[in-house]
């Protein structure tokens, strides 16, 4: 719808840090995995290497299935940043993960509508690549 | 281990003697300091019994980002050079919106310790020296950039899931959400220092009056709503929010002066006391118990009401922090002025207006006095100023005698919320 604009830049990639190294590697290989706390057996996002809810340096990670729920869900209109210019419209997205854990994400979905998205429906995680290191998470509503 | 007494309480009571905003607005020859400098004057030109700025000991300034606004660092000793307070101690102090929030409770702990009598708090932000989408970047880089970012979770967008979790759960609607925008124009309307001083039913008449200038189809609007709803008048940003969901870009500046109870009256002979303050802390948005609730601001409101020693019954009006719509319902909700879910009917009721039972925003809130974001904290602080000295001019609320007002600032999407309560002395 904006192809006359002049071309976006691209989305500032995520630069990863040592403790989130994994997470992205997975992410290339089109795997979505998730921080999990031995010491008090639950998963969490963000990656990172202590576990938020007991402060456990015991932790390890689990593969995700990939599936879940939309939480809630927006659908951005006007690009807040010249990135995101020409995706809009776009839908950003909370999932809650079969696991457990929440993350903020987007929903890859033809022409947006509210009506076309409830709360609460079935959705699975696909890639995007956005570079050679990097590979975005998003989801698409399960079939 | 030693036994923590969390007594939270200040170590002798603060009030707030003046008070001094700049215009708000777009001033494209005006830095954050000339803005600053703009609001000191005017707090000074205002003191009920004149005052010496020698007296002034210390003080805080709130400030987002003058770094990436204006490419100016270290601005703290800059305004206080330029207000010609130097040597004494200036310390900037960043929280996001929330930003001169927090400063004021740094000085209000700075009186409380005992360390100072009187203490200059204020904020600032220069925001229209970029382009919007340099302005909108330099916000967006308050959302975590590994993860948020990257899917384009900026603040409309972040409001806008709050907002639709709201309606999912409630009787919520998008009427309600555009009808605080209508409430908030109507008060700004009255406030000579509003970005827009214009009913939402001015710009109507504007909008008619420009398509007829040009020529144009002529748009017909039965109500300020029927307008609002016109997706060319008021077009999407981030369904369920639109254009004028949205608070505005804006330069401006505010400031206080905060000095001992004791010696308040030196001062003025209706000194503001600071009752109560309240700050918490919250998890990001995808990571909160609620989506329809900003866990930080509940938190701080509880400290504040404690220390004041108040119910939300005896609140007589607030500012809130309407960066969108939504928030303002959702921080009507977390004060406790309305159950959850009741806020969409109180704005329906008009029971948020100037003449209803519960007076939010009485200056126009972010909405339509507007968001220069280090400066909105202590600018919610000056309007409850004048409002419980009676000055509010046209604006100022309808129930008599208000005593008690409250103050309600969020940094980012509620990773910071802070919160005051202050009291007219009786
Ligand atoms: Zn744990």
């Amino acid at each position: 719808m904006s192809q006359q604009q002049q071309a976006s830049p691209p989305i500032p990639a995520p630069v990863p840090q040592p403790e989130s190294d994994f997470y992205w590697e997975k992410c290339k290989e089109e795997e979505l995995w998730l921080r999990h706390c031995k010491a008090c057996d639950s998963s969490y996002f963000y990656p990172r290497d202590i576990c938020p809810g007991c402060f456990s340096r015991d932790t390890d990670w689990i593969q995700s299935s990939g599936k879940g729920i939309i939480h809630t869900f927006s659908i951005v209109h006007r690009g807040p940043t010249p990135s995101f210019r020409d995706k809009a419209p776009y839908v950003p997205v909370i999932i809650e993960l079969e696991e457990g854990p929440r993350m903020p994400s987007n929903l890859v979905i033809d022409d947006p509508q509210p009506e076309k998205i409830k709360i609460g429906m079935a959705v699975e995680v696909v890639f995007e690549v956005l570079d050679d290191k990097i590979s975005l998470p998003k989801f698409k509503l399960s079939s | 281990m030693a036994t923590i007494n969390k007594k939270r309480q200040l170590g002798r009571p603060v009030s707030v003697v003046g008070a001094g905003l700049s215009q708000f607005g777009a001033f494209p020859d005006k830095d954050s300091r000339d803005l600053f400098v703009e609001a000191f004057r005017d707090m000074i030109q205002n003191m009920d019994k004149g005052f010496d700025i020698q007296d002034i000991e210390c003080a805080y300034v709130g400030n987002y980002s003058s770094d990436l606004f204006e490419h100016q660092g270290h601005t703290a000793p800059i305004v206080a050079d330029w207000l010609g307070i130097t040597p004494i101690p200036i310390t900037r102090i960043e929280n996001a919106c929330a930003s001169s929030g927090s400063a004021l409770r740094e000085g209000v702990m700075a009186i409380a310790s005992g360390m100072y009598d009187v203490v200059l708090v204020g904020g600032m932000e220069k925001m229209t020296n970029l382009p919007t989408d340099g302005v909108t970047d330099v916000l967006a880089s308050a959302a975590d950039g590994l993860y948020e970012v990257p899917a384009g979770l900026t603040f409309p967008g972040i409001f806008g899931a709050i907002a639709k979790a709201h309606m999912d759960r409630y009787e919520t609607n998008l009427d309600h959400l555009l009808k605080v925008a209508i409430k908030n124009h109507a008060n700004g309307a009255l406030n000579p220092k509003a970005q827009f001083q214009q009913t939402v039913n001015t710009m109507a008449e504007r909008r008619i009056a420009r398509a007829q200038e040009r020529g144009q189809d002529v748009p017909e609007y039965n109500s300020e709503l029927d307008f609002l709803n016109d997706e060319r008048a008021n077009p999407w940003i981030a369904w369920p929010l639109r254009l004028y969901d949205c608070a505005p870009i804006t330069d401006g500046a505010s400031c206080v002066l905060l000095v001992s109870e004791d010696i308040a009256h030196n001062f003025t002979d209706k000194p503001i006391n600071i009752a109560g303050i309240g700050q918490a802390t919250g998890k990001p948005l995808h990571d909160s118990d609620e989506l329809t609730s900003l866990s930080a601001a509940k938190a701080a409101s509880q400290q504040a009401y404690e220390m004041a020693g108040i119910t939300v019954s005896n609140v007589d009006l607030a500012e809130v922090h309407d960066c969108f719509t939504i928030a303002e319902i959702v921080a009507t909700e977390d004060l406790g002025f309305f159950a959850p879910g009741e806020g969409p009917r109180a704005v329906d009721e008009g029971r948020t207006a100037l003449d209803g039972d519960h007076p939010i925003n009485t200056s126009g809130g972010l909405k339509a006095k507007g968001h220069p974001v280090g400066a909105s904290g202590v600018g919610q602080v000056i309007e409850i100023y004048h409002q419980l000295r009676g000055e509010g001019g046209e604006r100022q609320v309808k129930k008599e005698n208000p005593t008690v007002g409250v103050t309600h600032n969020v940094g980012g999407t509620g990773g910071t919320c802070v919160v005051n309560v202050l009291r007219r002395e009786s």
